[in-house]
């Protein structure tokens, strides 16, 4: 199935990556070719399949709810583009 | 002296009689990086502070009588496991100045065991890509023919090994990229069983189909190897129980009596037929070797490449919409909105291949999309996975080509995504069952290595890396290295 331009800028907006005018043709162009490879899958029944999330048939591991790091918020913090008072800062979202 | 050319074995057994320190080693070792990586871009952090001073301590060690089998040998790993106080890009501007604040298990692990970290080795950026060309830091040559690809999205670890600029690295995959190039660089390239190794501090591509490994010039360096980096992490929940095994100690006895099934359906058109014969050749030597042959057929496996470029896409979208710009990564200047910092921010970070398979595995997971995409491509994950369990009813392990072409030259299927893909068509099913496999070079078309793909069970690892092994020991295109290397 076809992608069309406008299908291009509203999966760019959900996924929060900016497509230049310029580009838009040619990743339309790229996105229909990987869904027609894709949609080779429809040559194959898979009604009554049982979708497979995982290689592994395990389940969920549970342990006791003990802190096992220590607190190192200020080192983490150092990575982060601006902070202050140990607060994340953003653009105010707020009015 | 060319320790440079040493198996991880006489390695070993050369520090521990004294030939030379660790030290010595990696000075070795360092000064060829110096020397050679201008060519070949192999690594985007070299190491060598931490390396001398790793090497200092595995020397101690030594002295002591510590006679474990990395102890003092140089490694290098892949950009996409965390190194704390070390860059860890991930070949991604969006992670260029990102210093790691804690280790991988991996590298926990391996350091552990003695093993000495030169470096940080180039890579596809985030892992999407079959032929390390889609890096932040440049593309990576190929030490066959620096005009041509190394293949990816281990890369850097592959060429770095086959130049000789390390003994051993650290690769992962998601759905192909240690066996590709180890293939494209005539190399041994193992592929764990999923759950196998820790994924804790490995950045995430695809959860359910990442899986560290390792790559190296022979099976046995791999067997000396893998051990120490494998086995249950309780950082990691999907991380396996099973216990690790002796892997050396299965290297041993002979091939008499093992069932291999050939996968005949993977040398058909889109093979290439030098490679084709190569292969077969290796598999008739597997045969004089003691193993018994039959055809086997994975019919549902044709359609790996479609499923798994939705499954993986599907959960590259999710992973990767961690980097906003906010905690930690690239963030854009003077935003003027929260919109427009995510957005930027995004824009500015990601390449064109990873914002391709973002965009792509929001679609798919999108409204309206998921049953036809997401919830298919599950339930042929399952009939694929079905199609392995089958054969291992009637085989040991399967064998075929590991990739449908040989390294192709820089600049190649980059305008194609759906080219590009297709390197992985013989690979990627091997990722979305979570068995393990390993490619091992099998011969040359037109001076370029090819790789022999040998699959098996889930936690086969063992009974892999012996039919490798005895593979190696009778044949040893596993011990030409490229002669610009030498």
């Amino acid at each position: 199935m076809p992608i069309s331009e406008s299908d291009v800028l509203d999966v760019a907006r959900l996924a929060r990556v900016h497509v230049d005018a310029q580009e838009l043709s040619k990743i339309a162009d790229d996105l229909s070719n990987i869904l027609d490879l894709v949609e080779s899958m429809n040559a194959v029944d898979t009604e009554s399949v049982v979708p497979m999330a995982h290689p592994l048939d395990m389940s969920q591991p549970l342990r006791e709810d003990e802190i096992t790091e220590d607190e190192r918020r200020d080192e983490w913090q150092t990575l982060a583009p601006s902070t202050q008072d140990g607060l994340y800062l953003v653009p105010k979202v707020i009015e | 002296m060319n320790m440079h050319t040493l198996s991880v074995r006489e390695l070993g057994d050369a520090l521990r009689r004294k030939e030379f320190s660790s030290v010595e080693l990696t000075r070795h070792f360092l000064a060829r990086i110096e020397q050679y990586d201008s060519e070949i871009n192999a690594f985007i952090t070299p190491t060598a502070d931490i390396a001398l001073a790793e090497a200092e301590r595995a020397d101690i060690r030594i002295r002591e009588g510590d006679d474990s089998p990395l102890l003092g040998i140089p490694i290098a790993h892949k950009d996409i496991f965390c190194t704390q106080g070390v860059r860890t890009s991930c070949a991604s501007k969006m992670l260029d100045r990102f210093v790691a604040p804690y280790d991988a298990t991996v590298v926990e692990r391996l350091r552990a065991a003695g093993a000495v970290m030169l470096g940080k080795t180039n890579m596809d950026e985030f892992a999407m890509g079959s032929s390390n060309q889609t890096s932040h830091y440049g593309a990576v040559s190929n030490p066959w023919d620096p005009t041509c690809v190394p293949g990816g999205s281990s890369g850097g670890s592959a060429a770095a090994v086959a130049a000789g600029l390390c003994p051993l690295a650290t690769g992962t995959e998601t759905g192909g990229s240690i066996r590709q190039p180890a293939s494209l660089c005539g190399l041994t390239g193992l592929k764990p069983t999923y759950g196998r190794v820790s994924r804790f501090g490995m950045i995430a591509f695809a959860s359910s189909l990442d899986q560290a490994g390792l790559m190296a010039r022979s099976a046995e360096d791999i067997a000396l190897s893998f051990a120490a980096m494998s086995g249950h992490d309780p950082k990691d929940s999907t991380s396996a129980s099973e216990p690790v095994e002796d892997y050396p100690a299965a290297l041993q006895g002979d091939l008499k009596g093992l069932r291999i099934g050939v996968v005949r359906d993977q040398f058909g058109a889109e093979l290439d037929e030098r490679i084709g014969s190569r292969v077969q050749e290796a598999i008739s030597l597997l045969e004089s070797l003691g193993a018994e042959l039959c055809d086997i057929a994975l019919p549902d496996c044709a359609l790996s490449i479609p499923v798994y470029y939705v499954i993986a896409p599907a959960e590259a979208s999710s992973n990767l919409s961690r980097f906003d710009g906010i905690r930690f990564g690239h963030r854009a200047q003077d935003p003027e909105d929260i919109e427009d910092l995510y957005m930027r921010s995004r824009s500015e970070g990601f390449g064109a291949e990873v914002k391709r398979r973002i965009m792509i595995g929001t679609y798919v997971l999108s409204a309206g999309y998921y049953d036809a995409y997401y919830l298919k491509a599950q339930q042929l994950r399952r009939r694929i996975a079905d199609d392995f369990a089958r054969a291992f009813e009637k085989v040991d392990i399967l064998a075929g080509p590991t990739s449908p072409m040989t390294a192709f030259p820089i600049g190649e299927k980059m305008d194609d995504p759906v080219a590009m893909y297709l390197c992985d068509i013989y690979t990627s099913g091997i990722n979305l069952a979570g068995i393990p496999a390993l490619s091992v070079p099998a011969g040359f078309v037109d001076g370029l290595p090819i790789g022999l793909h040998l699959m098996g069970n889930h936690f086969s690892e063992g009974r892999l890396l012996k039919v490798a092994h005895h593979y190696q020991r009778s044949s040893d295109w596993h011990r030409r290295s490229p002669p610009a290397f030498a």
